[in-house]
């Protein structure tokens, strides 16, 4: 997902014997719905898992603009541009919304900045994949975002308040993106044969990084239980893989696209579908730095931050100044 | 010149000049140097699109030739384009972003102001919608102005060098035509010459807060209003503006 | 000193003339700024019609540990909420 093997601080879910009073009112106060919020005391594992939950989730969304931002110069009409550059500035906002909540951890924004660029906070696998025809922008849109969506529903529910309000206005306002993706596939599965064919190429290249959003098996992870227990992941990896696969395949079909899998099956018993897993060892590389666009996006990030120093220092000195004259006149 | 061909002209002078700054400004996306000011820049993106929709979309219905907006922005040569010189400039740094933004802007929005007055009802009434919006660029691209301006002695630098590169590009602005005369003489729209001195006042009290200092040099850059002769600049923002309409042509996108 | 902008709060009141509501926190070197990116960031889709911005460190906030004596005696004022009074259907609306 857009946090993907966030590593859940602590050594696994504690039984109540095990627990501090304090950590029990705390489980009580989870375990009854209520929201945690940034003054309340929290144990301090649950507050280091946050941080880098939530700063993974945010730069997922930072570095998620480019492979989208690589196709707005290039958009086939104006209005798909504008709908492409709104959509890329979603998640600039998004990304926005979610530094903000992990600030009300004690963290800055521009410390978790410095973390993301120097590589020691990771951002999802999926935007280390490029897009290479405009019908990538599509199969992002549906995929990618679809299966972000899978993950960002449950989430508003999640344990921590600003966490949890910075979810519902993402979904709120994600809830188009997935839709002009769609609507992107749809014109070019409809389209020349041309067409047709980038359709298929994005569909071939996206199935299984999209499958991989949601991260590797975590059904035996006494890491993934204590994250449930804390209410701050809602849903297992494989839970929300399933469910995207289901939703899924009738819109392939749809479209009149095949997805690049020969085991996919309607499996009867479990009312399921059946399918293959993605390639792990690919996706390890791709955490690991080895995915086809990790040193470009990276690049990018650095050179945005670098170059732009002298535009924050500036406009923040000339704050001071003026702040400092306007005290002075008082 | 037949009115309805200068007011054609007329309209993809402001079409174009929207289309390619837009555009220009698109460019950032996923790049600025702080995540508000990615969100800001968008904003403005997306109006300069949407009155490149308005402006083009007019403009084809004045040809009569059944060309939407989009047949204009993305199969015309680039002689056939009719933006000031200033707005296919490339980006350079942010400083110089946000001067061609503020250089701009505060043309724009005087020149919004007359064509709300417009004896062409449909060119008042798109000149009304975007009036509000650029009355906010310009605010905002001038308060940045200002600020970098006004801000660390490297900031002051780099707006310098970005006022010194642009200002030659200014002058087109305020050039005038048989077009212009046509469009003057029908009410439709002012002289471009009138415009210069509230434009002075405006820019020239910007660029004081922003204590950077205005060139002297009166000599101007032109070619684009009339499509004579554009920067080398242009030809490759069309390149990849207009590459999937050229690769595929006659596509539903 | 900090080279990172302060945080600051945003406050939007939207079409319906309700009170300003928290939306949310954004980044500005100063507070005209701040009104300014508040606008671009979040009424993107058209949610206000004014804006407050308040630096971050100037909100004072409520102790959660005084949650119980902050809160809690209002719970047994039940008087204070109309319910709590019968009027016969009679008497018609009140």
């Amino acid at each position: 997902m857009y946090a993907q093997l966030v590593k859940t601080a602590g050594t696994g879910v504690k039984t109540r014997e095990e627990m501090s009073d304090d950590e029990r009112n705390f489980q009580d106060r989870v375990d009854r719905d209520e929201k945690i919020e940034p003054k309340d005391w929290m144990p301090d594992d649950y507050r280091a898992t946050l941080i880098r939950q939530i700063g993974q989730h945010a730069h997922s969304e930072i570095v998620g603009q480019l492979p989208e931002g690589n196709w707005i110069t290039r958009a086939p009409t104006l209005e798909r541009k504008a709908i492409l550059l709104a959509k890329v500035q979603d998640e600039a906002g998004h990304g926005l919304y979610l530094y903000c909540a992990a600030e009300t951890l004690g963290v800055t924004r521009d410390e978790l900045t410095e973390e993301l660029l120097s590589g020691r906070m990771k951002y999802s696998s999926i935007f280390n994949y490029p897009t290479l025809n405009w019908a990538d922008i599509g199969a992002v849109g549906w995929l990618v975002d679809g299966a972000a969506i899978m993950n960002q529903v449950p989430l508003q529910r999640t344990s921590y308040g600003p966490y949890s309000r910075a979810m519902i206005r993402i979904c709120k306002e994600e809830s188009f993106h997935q839709r002009q993706g769609y609507d992107i596939m749809m014109k070019m599965a409809q389209g020349s044969d041309a067409q047709r064919k980038m359709a298929q190429d994005a569909l071939n290249r996206f199935w299984y990084p999209s499958l991989m959003m949601f991260g590797p098996s975590d059904k035996d992870s006494v890491h993934s239980a204590q994250s449930l227990a804390w209410k701050i992941k809602i849903d297992t990896n494989d839970e929300l893989r399933q469910r995207f696969v289901d939703q899924t395949v009738p819109q392939a079909k749809y479209l009149g696209l095949t997805i690049p899998d020969e085991h996919l099956k309607w499996n009867e018993e479990r009312g399921a579908h059946d399918f293959s897993e993605p390639d792990w060892t690919e996706f390890f590389n791709v955490i690991k730095g080895k995915g086809p666009c990790n040193v470009d996006r990276m690049e990018a990030r650095v050179a945005a931050w670098e170059d732009g120093a002298w535009v924050r220092d500036g406009l923040l000195a000339h704050a001071r100044k003026t702040s400092a004259a306007r005290t002075a006149a008082e | 010149m037949a009115d309805n061909d200068a007011l054609f002209e007329f309209l993809l002078r402001l079409g174009d000049n929207s289309l390619i700054l837009g555009h220009r400004v698109s460019e950032w996306c996923g790049h600025s140097p702080v995540l508000e000011e990615d969100i800001a820049l968008a904003n403005t993106a997306l109006d300069l699109i949407g009155q490149t929709q308005m402006w083009l979309g007019l403009a084809g219905e004045v040809e009569g030739k059944g060309r939407t907006a989009d047949d204009l922005a993305f199969l015309r040569d680039a002689w056939d384009f009719r933006n000031v010189l200033l707005c296919e400039l490339p980006n350079g740094d942010f400083g110089q972003t946000l001067m061609r933004q503020f250089l701009y802007d505060a043309w724009s929005q005087i020149m919004l102001g007359h064509l709300t007055q417009s004896t062409d009802a449909r060119v008042a009434e798109i000149a009304a919608k975007a009036a509000k919006e650029v009355a906010y660029h310009v605010e905002r691209s001038g308060d940045t102005v200002i600020g970098l301006g006004d801000g660390t002695e490297e900031s002051h630098a780099r707006m310098q060098a970005a006022l010194d590169y642009l200002w030659p590009y200014v002058g087109e602005m305020f050039d005038g035509d048989a077009v212009d005369a046509a469009m003057t003489k029908a009410g439709i729209a002012p002289d471009p010459a009138s415009l210069r001195e509230d434009y002075d006042a405006l820019v020239r009290d910007v660029l004081r807060k922003a204590t950077l200092t205005v060139p002297t040099d009166v000599f101007h850059h032109k070619g684009g209003r009339t499509g004579y002769m554009h920067t080398e600049h242009l030809g490759h923002l069309l390149t990849q503006m207009q590459w999937l309409q050229r690769a595929y042509p006659g596509a539903t996108w | 000193m900090s080279k990172e902008w302060p945080l600051w709060e945003v406050f939007i009141r939207g079409q319906h003339g309700l009170n300003h509501r928290h939306v949310g926190s954004l980044h500005a070197p100063d507070a005209e700024m701040a009104i300014k990116n508040a606008r671009d960031v979040y009424t993107r889709r058209n949610e206000g019609v004014s804006i407050w911005v308040v630096e971050a460190v100037h909100i004072a906030a409520s102790s959660p540990e005084e949650k119980g004596p902050l809160y809690e005696p209002s719970n047994s004022k039940v008087y204070r909420h109309p319910t709590f009074f019968d009027i016969p259907e009679d008497v018609g609306h009140m």
